[in-house]
């Protein structure tokens, strides 16, 4: 008779299958909730970390190597960095364009939509960036605390 | 009495918040665990979300939705819809929650590491060793 | 680029050169000294210009992102803003010279986690001193304060059970600002300090009032180890990585001594906080506790750089009983004592690195003759020693001057007794170290004497900000005059 003890995770086809069919529709979710901040409770935050445990439930599901497989170690860095720099980025260019620090209707030198439809889609390029930043950082998160620093083996 | 009674049901968010504080404090104080300490601290920060939120709510108020051509020709009734100030708010302290937690397990991981176990008193006879 | 964002570019660069420097930093470490240097020197000549422009024009008002206060997030450069802008990007840049070589030894291979996180804890300062609106406050403290957590846990040894207790009592006393700020927003429905100014005293709640800032100043005592809060201090300051101890003891205290000015002098009008005479009484008492405390706690030790922690305990006593002695000579002091007190912690704490990086450990037995392998580093470490005590005419003993007479005007005579007696404590500290570093007889490893020295100084990349520091004690104890008349005095409110 099996010991379930021996019964180590990532080896159960129930869980295995519902996650595969599971994950497409959370990143999606994710996607929605973020651009949808404007209109119904959601943001960057919230869809960041929606995104972020669908890459956590792939880790938990598969192993950590699967996961690192659709989001590489080097791509995470990349996009943990990028996060902040659009934030900040948006920030500056509307100061580089003789306006004050994220006042986006200064923004409307470079593409003409009128100063009030600018701060309204101002919000959201701060918005995606934070829900980028988020994502990435999520992951790392997981990825550091379940190997212990080493990130090749997961629970 | 009833006096006493009628305050304790007239502000009962606040008691429940005190509540809740105090069960975060004598964890962080009380249990030897440090991973208990830890959510200890979680708590007390929750609590203090909690009763930030709560002082936004007015009696029968919805969510702070409105559709954005309504806003701008100027009709938002502040009477019926619940104060969305707090709530921004505490989305920063939560994300500063999350933060705090996060680097405080990974410092756990590294004494966990280093000393072999989480109890504290076990960890304060190995440093007197 | 006008100069009407400066102020926000002093504290953008820094941030954008953390991200920099944690991609560009993973290849090869040849970027990070570049990008941590060049953002501090750009910060460095912002502040200054920053500091004219505020010298000449009065008080520069700001809101992020073009709303209006009180909705808005408001920045405001006032006098004391700007000083503190300069006094952190300079104290930054000299201690990133020492950083930078002390990482290289003690942390190899991680140099980018560290100085990413040294980056945005300089960002987050910057912030601190500029912000105008209370919550934005909550969240920069609690910026600097997770940075530092990470920094000092990464150390060796007994390092992160000491950055583990650091961030339990530092999260209760951040937990304790935001309900005193909850508080107040509760009272008056706005979170911009200059309104909550105006609105608090129209208010008839006394006791809500009470309530909110007993929360807020204990949150705050919390933060700047203000005995006995001050448990977690010497551990996280002693154990943390030499380069992070460099810049976060100078910086981290002092910061949130201004922070608890800005609080009491901005947001709470100084009538409301220091009506009940009794109040002040007790933290002036509790104040002169803190300072024998902490120096007698000092002179316990025998390890040089725990010794230097508890003597921050100390000046933070001093900090705190010079502004609730509610007089214009006490602020006065105070005020300058954070200047003073921020170089004189970085010049020790610059000795304490270079003699690390060249012996491994600043126990008090291993400084025996270090005169005659380091000359100039004790020359320098003499420098701040007097600074310390209070000699004239480098910067300790006009702050100290202020602060006595301070304690006069307002008949406190346990402070004067305690700031005397703390004096006399430095001395016997700092000359007993001074004698075993210059008279005492070299230690060889099989304890031989009388073996030849030869000079074995700390490279060039840490003795020059140390040179240059103990230089500046000197500068700024004899430009305290125009610094006192044309800076601070505008701080003090009127009828003090």
């Amino acid at each position: 008779m099996r010991d379930i003890y021996e019964h180590t995770a990532g080896e159960d086809l129930i869980i295995k299958t519902s996650v595969r069919l599971m994950v497409p529709f959370i990143q999606v979710f994710g996607l929605y909730v973020i651009i949808h901040g404007h209109y119904s409770p959601g943001g960057g935050f919230q869809g960041g970390v929606i995104l972020g445990a669908s890459f956590i439930l792939l880790a938990l599901a598969f192993g950590m190597k699967t996961s690192q497989e659709y989001m590489t170690v080097s791509v995470n860095a990349v996009l943990n960095n990028l996060g902040p720099a659009i934030f900040i980025g948006v920030g500056v260019l509307c100061a580089l364009f003789g306006g004050l620090f994220l006042d986006y209707s200064a923004l409307d030198k470079l593409i003409p939509l009128g100063p009030v439809e600018w701060r309204s889609f101002g919000i959201f390029l701060i918005e995606v960036g934070v829900g980028v930043a988020v994502m990435s950082i999520m992951v790392l998160l997981y990825w550091n605390l379940s190997s212990g620093g080493a990130m090749d083996e997961g629970l | 009495m009833e006096t006493i009674i009628g305050e304790i049901v007239a502000k009962y968010n606040y008691w429940i918040y005190v509540v809740l504080m105090m069960i975060g404090f004598y964890a962080m104080i009380g249990k030897r665990n440090l991973v208990k300490k830890l959510i200890g601290m979680n708590i007390f920060q929750t609590s203090i979300i909690l009763f930030f939120v709560s002082t936004g709510v007015k009696k029968g108020g919805g969510i702070p939705i409105v559709d954005k051509y309504q806003a701008l020709a100027g009709h938002v009734e502040a009477a019926s819809t619940v104060n969305p100030l707090p709530h921004v708010l505490m989305l920063t302290a939560i994300v500063v929650g999350v933060s705090v937690t996060g680097v405080a397990l990974a410092v756990l991981q590294r004494i966990y590491k280093e000393y072999g176990t989480l109890e504290e008193d076990e960890i304060l006879e190995k440093l007197q060793r | 680029m006008n100069a009407t964002n400066l102020h926000l570019f002093v504290l953008i660069v820094p941030l954008l050169a953390a991200l920099a420097i944690n991609l560009l930093g993973r290849r090869s470490r040849q970027w990070i000294a570049p990008l941590v240097l060049g953002s501090l020197a750009f910060s460095v000549f912002g502040s200054i210009i920053m500091m004219a422009r505020v010298i000449e024009h009065g008080t520069l008002r700001y809101t992020v992102g073009n709303w209006q206060p009180p909705y808005g997030i408001e920045l405001v450069v006032d006098p004391l803003s700007a000083l503190m802008m300069v006094l952190i990007s300079v104290v930054a840049l000299l201690a990133s010279f020492s950083s930078l070589k002390s990482v290289e030894q003690e942390l190899p291979g991680r140099e980018h986690f560290f100085f990413t996180l040294y980056m945005i804890l300089i960002a987050g300062l910057f912030g601190l001193v500029l912000t105008g609106d209370a919550f934005n406050l909550y969240v920069l403290l609690e910026i600097t304060s997770i940075t530092t957590y990470g920094l000092i846990a990464m150390g060796k040894g007994r390092a992160a059970l000491s950055s583990f207790n650091y961030i339990i009592m530092g999260s209760i006393g951040a937990c304790f600002y935001l309900l005193g700020i909850g508080y107040i927003y509760i009272l008056t429905g706005t979170l911009n300090m200059a309104d909550i100014a105006r609105i608090l005293p129209t208010l008839n709640a006394p006791v809500a009032t009470a309530t909110a800032i007993a929360f807020v100043l204990v949150g705050l005592w919390v933060k700047m180890a203000f005995f006995p809060l001050h448990s977690w201090l010497p551990n996280a300051y002693s154990q943390a990585p030499t380069g992070a101890g460099t810049m976060v003891a100078p910086l981290m205290t002092k910061v949130t001594v201004y922070l608890m000015v800005r609080v009491i002098f901005t947001m709470y009008t100084p009538a409301l906080v220091f009506t009940h005479e009794w109040i002040a009484q007790g933290v002036v008492w509790a104040a002169s506790v803190a300072i024998i405390c902490g120096s007698v706690l000092a002179l316990g030790q025998k390890d040089l750089r725990r010794m230097l922690t508890y003597i921050i305990v100390a000046e933070v006593g001093y900090m705190v009983g010079g502004i609730f002695l509610a007089n214009a000579n006490g602020l006065t002091g105070s005020i300058l004592h954070i200047v003073n007190d921020a170089l004189m912690t970085l010049c020790l704490f610059l000795v304490v690195a270079a003699i690390i990086y060249r012996q491994g450990s600043v126990s008090l037995v291993s400084l025996q003759g270090i005169f005659r392998r380091m000359p100039i580093t004790m020359a320098a470490f003499t420098l701040g020693a007097f600074a310390m005590i209070g000699v004239p005419p480098t910067c300790g003993f006009f702050s100290k001057w202020y602060l006595i007479l301070g304690g006069i005007d307002g008949g406190h005579w346990e402070f004067v007794i305690a700031l005397v007696v703390s004096s006399l404590i430095n001395a016997v500290l700092f000359f007993r170290i001074i004698e075993l570093g210059y008279f005492g007889s070299l230690q060889d490893v099989d304890h031989q004497e009388h073996i030849i020295a030869e000079r074995h100084e700390a490279p060039w990349w840490m003795l020059s900000p140390l040179v240059l520091t103990a230089i500046i004690l000197i500068v700024v104890g004899l430009s305290t005059g125009p610094l006192v008349n044309n800076v601070i005095r505008l701080m003090i409110p009127v009828g003090f």
